[in-house]
């Protein structure tokens, strides 16, 4: 029993580290923002390109590295420090899992490869315009109309959508539910029918889109796996997200706290550092406790996606709640324990507490997490909605 | 990473499972789910006893000693079935899981030989001898003295002073002591760690009762008490090393027992959340969803400490787990109630029993003072893991 990194995932860490520190200066951040597509070109050929790390826990066959959840999850945790923007997440969090766990053999054969070698921005469209969460919240629709099948709706907050050749979209037949019914297709971004309205977010770091499918003409091939039967392997697919989610949170929090703790150093007022008065050193304390127990819930939800399949959902549950929870938490007081600098837009501390936010709404808000979690108990049902 | 435990760390597992259950289905039956630590005491003895002969004590110290040379593995594993079975809380606990590790770490070889074995075999009963009216969180303001003298048997220590909050004093054969040996040292300086045995007549205990009405813990008197010269782990001067590093023995294995212990507490708070209808209240689910999620990050993060202890590297981690376990304690006792109602302050038997739940309530706001209060927490996490600038004293 070894709850620790090996020599290895430390060097991968490490270097990581260095690139996410090079690269996602916080000048750099600030660029890559106003940029066209809101990220660096070259940063993320680096990364998927060069350093292929998109492919990292994509198996051998398809050109991945053969590592698993760890690794990804040591990756989101140090981009997730700096808040580097790329389709990263998108493409290795969201979509890859997706098209890995609900796509035949061959369909994996035909679209992993490109992922892995950096080739395909992808993404996945999943809730509808209101962000509701899971797969009850499902916007787009699949229907066979005189023979062949067409998707129609819309798809709310699908992140780097403007900028992908490949669009992974979630949909359900017309009044099924749970998680019958449900379908996912791969789809190019500039097909007829589809319109993607980037929107202007308030955490402009992860550039989000709502996607619009007008009557989208889908060929039986464009269907993952068999039609109508992607529910589970869609489920398992945002388990694993939500995994690399906590640890990109993890690494936000944790920058939060380091940056935080520096100026409590640092500043001094009443001739002394304020970190030397007890109300801001405990405020510290606690944003150490959270972010300790974070670490051991993301990384723990990493574990269970290679080793501990039966434990996966409960922990990736756990795990987003946590680090939501977390990261919302210690953005929040590194405003606060900045004073009036902390409010400014030239201060970094208002990317982290947008991003926070923004991150903790993408999958599941923590008390959806903690339901979904209730629902486990054997509680008996909840109150119905009078 | 690695979670998982090999094929032979499982037959330990079934071994030790099969053993407890034996025991606690027949002779011991009494003693299933007995969390407080005065009940029982005669059976409790038994219990100890028969853990001693059956070498599960003290499952990781050396075979010599009275224990099994369990690797850390192993010693969780026997942590973790202890708790399933719900086999009772140790009243040698002080023994096997603080002074005991502490006498093998720092003592000498005659003290192993002295002490250990009686500890493993459930013979002999220890209690802590550390706080005093004017040294609580501020450990090092401590007063008990003791100075050496010829004795009729040889060299002694003479103890004179004052000790309080000694939970099992009454149970107890010795007490491990922290005092001042060098003459108007002050703090940390000074300080000597000594083994002083508890029947004597310079050693008078007086019963301090808590809030939830029981007696578990005193006061401690030393008039003129005395121990063999011998007696005192580590030099003189070195106490205060000695008394941290056994409060480090706190964060070892027991804490993964401790959350089997709790989740036992959820499970039966679940329970009756569905019976009595409280689970159909958002904001009790969410708490209770709450409480599962802590207690799993508190047994995430115990491994995380583990393995960690086992290649000395522990991480900051360690520095959170108190305060992190013993707030999570706290608010399911606050639960607790909340999903009792009203009908959880009624006592349940005379003079002033209540039952599980609410005791939990009761019990639980000593979590957060004792071993370290959150608020002392807070200092040390900050200070020691954050490095910002420590507390002033005072002039």
């Amino acid at each position: 029993m070894q709850f620790a990194f090996t020599e290895e995932q430390e060097l991968i860490r490490d270097t990581a580290r260095r690139f996410c520190d090079q690269h996602g200066s916080p000048e750099r951040v600030r660029m890559a923002v106003e940029s066209s597509h809101g990220y660096d070109q070259a940063t993320w050929r680096a990364i998927g390109e060069e350093m292929g790390w998109c492919g990292i826990a994509l198996p051998e066959g398809v050109g991945g590295s053969g590592l698993g959840a760890v690794e990804l999850a040591i990756l989101c945790e140090q981009m997730g420090r700096v808040l580097l923007p790329s389709p990263f997440f998108a493409t290795a969090c969201l979509a890859a899992p997706a098209i890995a766990l609900a796509g035949s053999p061959a369909q994996q054969q035909a679209l992993l490869p490109d992922i892995a070698a950096g080739r395909t921005r992808a993404t996945l469209a999943l809730s509808n315009s209101q962000g509701d969460p899971g797969l009850a919240g499902i916007g787009a629709r699949l229907a066979r109309v005189t023979g062949a099948l067409r998707l129609t709706g819309e798809a709310g907050f699908v992140i780097h959508a403007d900028a992908a050749n490949l669009l992974v979209v979630a949909v359900r037949a017309e009044g099924s539910l749970g998680s019958d019914g449900v379908s996912l297709l791969v789809v190019a971004p500039d097909q007829k029918g589809v319109t993607i309205e980037p929107l202007v977010m308030m955490d402009r770091t992860r550039p989000m889109s709502r996607v619009h499918f007008d009557s989208v003409e889908v060929p039986r091939e464009a269907v993952l796996g068999e039609v109508e039967s992607a529910g589970p392997a869609l489920a398992k697919a945002l388990s694993r997200a939500q995994a690399a989610l906590a640890a990109e949170q993890l690494g936000g929090a944790e920058a939060a706290l380091e940056i935080t703790t520096e100026y409590a150093k640092a500043r001094m007022q009443f001739d002394r550092p304020i970190g030397s008065f007890q109300a801001v050193k405990h405020r510290l304390a606690d944003m150490m406790v959270m972010t300790e127990a974070a670490r051991s819930a993301a990384y723990y939800a990493a574990c269970a996606v290679d080793e501990l399949p039966a434990e996966l959902d409960e922990a990736a549950a756990i795990a987003g709640s946590w680090c939501s929870d977390t990261y919302t938490n210690c953005a929040g007081n590194m405003i606060q324990l900045h004073g009036g600098v902390g409010f400014t837009w030239d201060h970094v501390a208002h990317l982290y507490f947008k991003r926070a936010r923004a991150s903790a709404m993408l999958l599941g808000s923590p008390a959806w997490l903690r339901e979904q979690i209730a629902q486990r108990l054997s509680l008996g049902p909840a109150q119905a909605a009078t | 990473m690695k979670l998982g435990f090999t094929p032979a760390q499982e037959r330990f597992r079934t071994e030790a499972a099969a053993w407890l259950s034996t025991q606690l289905d027949d002779h011991y039956s009494k003693l299933r789910g007995v969390t407080s630590l005065t009940a029982q005491p005669e059976l409790r003895r038994e219990w100890e006893q028969a853990l001693g002969r059956a070498r599960w004590s003290a499952v990781g110290w050396p075979a010599e000693y009275g224990g099994r040379d369990a690797t850390l593995a192993e010693q969780v594993i026997f942590a973790e079935e202890y708790a399933r079975a719900q086999a009772p809380a140790r009243l040698g606990h002080l023994g096997v899981e603080l002074i005991g590790p502490t006498i093998l770490q720092f003592g000498t070889d005659a003290q192993k030989r002295r002490f250990l074995p009686p500890i493993a075999a459930g013979e002999e009963y220890w209690c802590q001898g550390y706080s005093e009216p004017n040294a609580g969180s501020d450990l090092s303001n401590v007063r008990t003295r003791a100075r050496l003298a010829q004795g009729p048997n040889g060299d002694e220590w003479i103890i004179d002073g004052q000790k309080t909050w000694t939970s099992l004093a009454q149970f107890a054969d010795w007490v491990f002591l922290v005092c001042r040996t060098a003459v108007g040292s002050k703090g940390r300086d000074g300080l000597s760690f000594l083994l002083v045995p508890m029947q004597q007549p310079g050693v008078t205990l007086h019963p301090i009762r808590q809030m939830t009405g029981d007696i578990e813990f005193n006061e401690l008197f030393f008039d003129g008490a005395r121990t063999a010269a011998e007696n005192i782990v580590g030099a003189p001067g070195e106490g205060w090393k000695i008394a941290m590093a056994l409060l480090n023995f706190e964060r070892g294995v027991s804490t993964l027992a401790q959350q089997m212990s709790f989740r036992g507490e959820l499970e039966r708070l679940c329970a009756l959340a569905a019976r009595n209808g409280a689970a159909r209240d958002p904001l009790i689910r969410q708490r209770l969803a709450q409480a599962h999620i802590g207690l799993r990050i508190m047994r995430y993060s115990a491994l995380r400490m583990l393995t960690n202890a086992e290649s000395a590297q522990l991480g900051r981690a360690a520095f959170t787990y108190k305060i992190f376990w013993a707030t999570w304690h706290r608010k399911l006792g606050e639960l607790a109630m909340d999903i009792q109602g009203p009908a959880g302050e009624i006592a349940e038997a005379a003079p002033y029993r209540f039952n599980e739940l609410t005791n939990l309530y009761l019990y639980t706001r000593a979590d957060t003072i004792y071993g370290g209060t959150n608020q002392i927490q807070r200092n040390l996490i900050a200070e020691r893991a954050l490095g910002l600038p420590k507390e002033p004293r005072g002039r």
